[in-house]
């Protein structure tokens, strides 16, 4: 076997080399024969759509799923990992996307956890030290002695890399580390990740932006249903043949580039006037916001989660009390209806979490259908739901939204991400319907779903309805939306009437909470 | 050879069967290693248990007696169940019951049958539903565990029943026993055929029914299940889950009181320390054994009726302790507890060929 040789004749400079790595979950093959390598000093970015097996691949590296098959190769040594613990003792230290710290112990303390030479009486100024140390060293400002939940998503990240540095990793994976930064951050990010960089480290980035992987990696593996369908330096590359090699040539439409423009005056279907929302701490989540949501229209809410936007998307399906201000629905004042009521009014609600709130994974799917409209006709009977109705709906529901399941009476936790994602669209869309409050309607769907999702949405707005569109997806939001608010803190920073490419910028400052004076008139003055 | 253990997304209704029918073999099997360390042949013990409980028409009789109030107290758990509350208290409610319907019979007497039932049984429906809504307050208010507060509740309603029996309730003629006088003839429910069964059993086999079409069909039973599955998407339907724990909470102590009010009227006809033997406790098992199936629960009640009745014949005929047969029910959700991990993983053997 070649194998045996490799850590005798390639160079020192091979961090890691995987070869063969094959691992399965209930018969699917997330990782089907990978090979990856990563050099001292390099920035590895591994890219694919969600669902393509970066995030196992990794995983199987840093120790958290044992392989099926493959060798892993670590300093030019063959090592098994049987916990994390052997990873990270092998130098290799995981960021995940989301960090894994324990809010209410403080930053020295997240950072001593499970560190090799923690004593019997622990010395707080030595690790304290050390931390100051290394933050000065890669410019990632923090206070050890602050609380983690004090701090802001940026800075969490920050300890979180912190963390793999103290435990003395040569080996960094970064999970999607942008998706939660506002661009000011990711800036900011990258300059870290050069430092290091500088310094000999190898970094594995995961991601699906292209932009991003252009901007800092210097090699980019591509992968495709757990496959490796190219690897190569990235002036090699260019973004139509790693966006041809991430989607495949499977043809996926993609969203009309040309919507129609809407009705310049639609009816006023939804509107906010100054409301305050709480969040589940009693803290004011959403401070103040006021819009106008008409027919035919798409508005957009951009911003970095955890900026108010949960709490708003819920205060106004009706889930969450409003503190003060006021909402109509048209004329009617509804800002105290209840869920339920908002439902019958057709105002309809696609929450982020599919299977925490949006269904019940042990119910089957019919049950899950009946879960938003069984209090009405012709549903309910008296004390009794007319099951035989519901089934009745259901399957002409899978029907018409290309559901894949065995059928009606599975339980819904079998169903993929997508199918989950087009019951929730199907049970949503049908029925009264008046507007759409859509919070991350595409987050982790693979291509195909993700454009399904967007063109019901569409239609939904072609037909009359208006879409409330919370994401933090900036080129989905310009590609559907016909006026795009950005929000920070709970407030609306500006709004821009028809939103282009080229308002990046200034969309990214106000996630950042910049107030910027955006010029050309195309900002909608709130009076 | 390596042991590979995998999350299961799916289990059939076969293999479920196997894995309870497995623990309860399982179970049987380390209860015999106990008889025998007791110095008793296992094969005879379960034997005598056997005919004592379910071989002639007397121990028949005496196993549809216990299976009663099993049937109720299982119904009453299985429902709190259903909704993801966990009502350990079935055994104080059911006490609870007794001492209510006890109590309308000592003050409020009046000699007429239906009069009597009907006070009865809305007293003993009150008392059980209280005792446990209380505690559903406490869960939907303060959200507090309603295992730790069912569970305490359970020895004050045992004290409460102790405070009277040996103190103001107890009958003058007694000779000093701890016991109420016997209730009159129109607080008495009938008894078939000079056997012990009674017409509570009606009571059991009507609330079954009613349950299953309750919780299976009906408007409330989904929205019990929706709560109990996912609060959050509770919430998302508009169920109000904070007043559905509460109410779920009154009729399952309600329907644990009226079990109580049953084993009185029907079959020891007055109050005695000695009535509560564990129904309450029993019933947390059959209602799991049972996957809180309505029906289910009625089968699996009598089975655990005929292992409470065996029991009781092991214990006259060999001189046995009770506590043996406990350590049976002990062992059987011992078992069936460690089947809950081979429902959810699926655990394969791979060999390897070197």
């Amino acid at each position: 076997m070649p194998l045996m040789n490799w850590g005798r004749d390639m160079t020192e400079s091979y961090l890691v080399k995987m070869r063969g790595i094959t691992k399965a979950f209930y018969g699917i093959k997330a990782n089907d024969e990978v090979d990856f390598d990563l050099k001292c000093g390099e920035v590895h970015a591994l890219l694919g759509e969600n669902g393509a097996g970066k995030s196992t691949l990794m995983s199987v590296l840093c120790g958290l799923y044992q392989p099926d098959d493959g060798v892993i190769v670590v300093n030019g040594r063959k090592v098994v990992f049987h916990s994390p613990k052997d990873a990270i003792a092998r130098g290799i230290g995981i960021v995940h996307q989301h960090f894994m710290l324990v809010p209410s112990l403080t930053v020295w303390e997240n950072m001593a956890l499970g560190s090799k030479d923690m004593k019997f009486v622990i010395d707080e100024n030595a690790i304290c030290e050390r931390i100051k140390e290394l933050s000065q060293r890669y410019g990632l400002d923090v206070d050890p002695l602050t609380p983690v939940w004090q701090l802001s998503i940026g800075e969490q990240q920050r300890v979180a890399i912190l963390r793999m540095l103290y435990h003395e990793a040569n080996i960094l994976i970064l999970d999607e580390p942008t998706s939660v930064l506002t661009p000011q951050e990711i800036e900011n990010l990258f300059i870290t990740i050069k430092h290091m960089k500088e310094e000999d480290y190898g970094i594995v980035f995961i991601s699906h932006k292209l932009r991003e992987v252009f901007e800092i990696a210097d090699r980019i593996t591509v992968l495709r249903r757990g496959r490796v369908v190219g690897s190569m330096k990235t002036f090699e590359a260019t973004p139509e043949r790693l966006a041809e090699m991430m989607v495949g040539t499977s043809g996926v439409s993609e969203v009309r580039a040309a919507k129609e423009k809407p009705e310049s005056n639609g009816k006023p279907l939804l509107v906010a006037e100054d409301i305050v929302v709480k969040n589940d701490k009693g803290l004011i989540a959403v401070d103040g916001i006021s819009f106008t949501l008409r027919e035919n229209q798409i508005l957009g809410i951009a911003g970095v989660s955890g900026n108010g936007q949960g709490e708003l998307a819920e205060a106004l399906s009706g889930m969450r009390e409003i503190e003060s201000g006021r909402l109509y629905f048209t004329v009617e004042d509804v800002t105290y209806a209840s869920a339920r009521q908002m439902v019958d009014l057709g105002v309809k609600y696609i929450p982020s979490d599919r299977k925490g709130v949006g269904l019940v994974p042990n119910m089957n799917v019919a049950e899950n259908v009946a879960l938003r409209k069984y209090w009405q006709p012709p549903f309910k009977k008296g004390f009794f739901i007319d099951w035989d109705e519901v089934y009745r709906d259901s399957k002409s529901l899978v029907e018409s939204y290309e559901i894949l399941t065995p059928g009606v009476n599975i339980p819904v936790r079998m169903l993929s991400g997508g199918n989950l994602q087009k019951l929730i669209l199907a049970r949503e869309l049908s029925g009264e319907l008046k507007v759409v409050i859509a919070m991350h309607p595409t987050w982790g769907l693979d291509v195909k779903a993700t454009a399904f999702v967007r063109e019901k949405l569409l239609s939904a707005r072609n037909d009359g309805s208006a879409v409330l569109l919370i994401s933090e997806d900036l080129d989905e939001l310009l590609a559907l939306s016909d006026v795009l608010a950005v929000i920070y803190r709970g407030k609306i920073m500006g709004m821009i009437e028809g939103p282009k490419a080229e308002n990046i910028e200034e969309i990214g400052l106000m996630m950042a909470g910049i107030p910027t004076s955006v010029g050309g008139g195309n900002v909608i003055d709130e009076d | 050879m390596r042991i590979k253990i995998e999350k299961r997304f799916y289990i059939t209704k076969w293999q479920e069967v196997c894995i309870i029918l497995a623990s309860i073999v399982l179970a049987f099997s380390s209860g015999a290693l106990v008889f025998h360390f007791l110095g008793v042949d296992p094969l005879e013990a379960y034997k005598m248990m056997i005919d004592g409980s379910l071989g002639d028409f007397y121990g028949m009789s005496e196993t549809v007696a216990k299976t009663i109030p099993l049937i109720m107290c299982s119904l009453a758990v299985a429902l709190s169940f259903t909704m993801v509350v966990w009502n350990i208290g079935a055994e104080g409610q059911f006490v609870l019951g007794a001492l209510a319907c006890t109590a309308f019979v000592r003050y409020l007497y009046v000699d007429n049958f239906v009069v009597m039932l009907a006070c009865m049984g809305i007293s003993a429906l009150l008392a059980g539903g209280l005792w446990g809504a209380f505690a559903g307050f406490l869960k939907a208010r303060w959200n507090v565990n309603e295992i730790i507060t069912t569970l305490m509740m359970n020895y004050v309603a045992i004290l409460l029943l102790q405070y009277f029996v040996y103190g103001s309730w107890r009958d003058p003629t007694s000779l000093g026993f701890p016991m109420t006088p016997l209730f009159p003839k129109s607080a008495r429910l009938h008894q078939f055929f000079s056997t012990r069964v009674h017409s509570g059993i009606f009571f059991a086999v009507i609330i079954a029914l009613i349950l299953w079409i309750v919780v299976r069909k009906g408007v409330w039973g989904y929205e019990i299940r929706v709560s109990g599955q996912n609060p959050k998407a509770a919430d998302y339907a508009g169920i109000r889950s904070t007043r559905n724990v509460i109410l779920v909470m009154f009729l399952s102590g309600a329907i644990a009181g009226l079990a109580g009010m049953a084993e009185m009227a029907g079959l020891h006809r007055r109050l005695q320390p000695g009535f509560a033997v564990g129904y309450g406790y029993t019933a947390i098992i059959i209602a799991w054994l049972a996957r809180l199936h309505p029906l289910a629960i009625i089968f699996v009640s009598f089975l655990f009726g005929a292992l409470f009745v065996g029991g009781e014949n092991l214990q006259i005929a060999m001189r046995l302790p009770l506590s043996s047969v406990q350590i049976l029910q002990g062992l059987i959700l011992f078992f069936l507890l460690g089947g809950e991990f081979f429902r959810n993983y699926r655990v394969s053997f791979i060999f390897r060929k070197r």
